[in-house]
């Protein structure tokens, strides 16, 4: 297929179950129809998920996500002293 | 400042004096309520404004729960005085024949007790923190709450607490800079998310509904104590009738909030399960500690916010965990 913009030669390409071309050439992406609205399903989800986590097996809803960025536990004994402290205090 | 540093170790001499033996002397806590160990026994004075009868309910309690909790050795009177070098007074001893005498306003109650091997903040810190404590903990639990409450015990602390730290963040709030403004905002919202039983639990009453039982009130690592080779739970201050999920809600917050490692949380309430705790529904424990965890979270961070304005500083990476998960819980309750 050829770009419509630039006639450089467009390669497809398959994300996610969308499917896209885009220009070797111009970098210019051509969308068939419904795919913009999947797209923009597919954002919405995605951002929902960053906004409210879904919670961890046996969490609340309101639950941070575990691990990597939401973790602050530490495992070799590496320690906040607030946080030490508030395991011991009312 | 100065007053109170003398005042407070005049207090320290005094409950050293009620100890029944001698030997080292250590302050183990010097906030609201002083305890200090005396050779083998600690002794702890009580804050002002403490109910003798309702104390003397909750000791009863505690003894009549061996390997569940630890057994006071004594209740003792410490009578305001003018002149506080004068020396032990022997009629100031316990008057189980007057418990409503009146009392005056710098009275203490003073209970004395076995010294216990405390977990202690340097076990986590050095790394080698005992994962049976977590185990321990949660088994006394849920022996504590299968224990059929006393008659006439009152109700357990907790729930009263959570208005207190919303109280003292406002406080706090209204003399400091309003850089933290949002942060105080955010606990706020949260505070305001959380529904009518709560309220009603907090203004004295047991939440409609709720499964009631004989609750610790104040459970967190630092009421478990080794005695005698066996873990213990300690401090009866706020033991009571009360929704025992309360007493899983501050480690259940923890974790909520991203700060108490998944394994310790989940081996401690399997632990509390396992030992056929009664608090939470066993499918899903969520269903009873979402409430309360969520109240220990607006409380903590109202706390550690109000700590961090009291100081002039920045919240630190704990505070601003706990922040966040109030602003998660306005989010999900939208």
């Amino acid at each position: 297929m050829e770009c419509p913009k630039c006639r450089g030669h467009m390669r497809m390409f398959d994300r996610n179950g969308i499917h896209i071309e885009q220009c070797d050439n111009c970098k210019g992406i051509f969308l068939d129809y419904g795919e913009l609205e999947t797209l923009t399903r597919m954002e919405t989800q995605w951002a929902q998920q960053q906004y409210a986590p879904p919670p961890a097996p046996g969490g609340p809803a309101w639950g941070a996500p575990h691990g990597g960025h939401g973790g602050h536990y530490g495992h070799h004994g590496h320690r906040n002293r607030s946080w030490v402290g508030m395991l011991f205090s009312s | 400042m100065l007053k109170e540093d003398a005042a407070s170790a005049t207090l320290i001499d005094e409950l050293v004096r009620l100890a029944p033996g001698d030997g080292p002397v250590t302050v183990l806590k010097d906030t609201r309520v002083l305890v200090v160990r005396v050779g083998d026994v600690v002794v702890k004075a009580h804050p002002p404004g403490t109910v003798e009868r309702d104390l003397r309910s909750r000791l009863d309690a505690a003894r009549g729960l061996p390997g569940v909790m630890l057994a006071p050795l004594a209740l003792e009177h410490l009578e305001h005085r003018e002149r506080p070098e004068h020396r032990k007074q022997p009629e100031h001893r316990e008057q189980p024949e007057h418990p409503e005498r009146p009392e005056h306003a710098g009275d203490r109650l003073v209970t004395i007790w076995p010294a216990g091997e405390a977990l202690s903040p340097d076990d986590l810190a050095d790394g080698t923190m005992p994962q049976d404590a977590w185990e321990g903990g949660a088994r006394l639990l849920a022996r504590l709450h299968a224990t059929p409450p006393p008659g006439g015990i009152p109700q357990a602390g907790g729930p009263d607490r959570l208005g207190k730290a919303i109280a003292e963040l406002a406080r706090v709030a209204d003399s400091a800079d309003t850089w933290q403004i949002r942060d105080v905002m955010r606990i706020r919202q949260a505070y305001e998310t959380l529904a009518g039983p709560l309220r009603a639990a907090d203004q004295g009453g047991p939440p409609p509904g709720a499964r009631l039982a004989l609750t610790h009130g104040d459970w967190h690592l630092g009421q478990l104590v080794r005695h005698e080779g066996a873990w213990l739970l300690i401090d009866p201050d706020d033991l009571g009738v009360g929704d025992p999920a309360w007493d899983l809600a501050r480690p259940a917050a923890w974790f909520a909030s991203g700060l108490l490692d998944p394994d310790l949380w989940h081996t401690f309430l399997s632990a509390y399960i396992g030992a056929g705790g009664t608090a939470v529904s066993h499918d899903d424990p969520w269903r009873e500690l979402d409430l309360p965890a969520r109240a220990l979270t607006v409380q903590l961070a109202a706390t550690a916010t109000a700590t961090a304005m009291r100081a002039g500083s920045a919240l630190d990476e704990v505070a601003a965990a706990l922040v966040s998960s109030c602003g998660r819980i306005v989010a999900a309750a939208g």
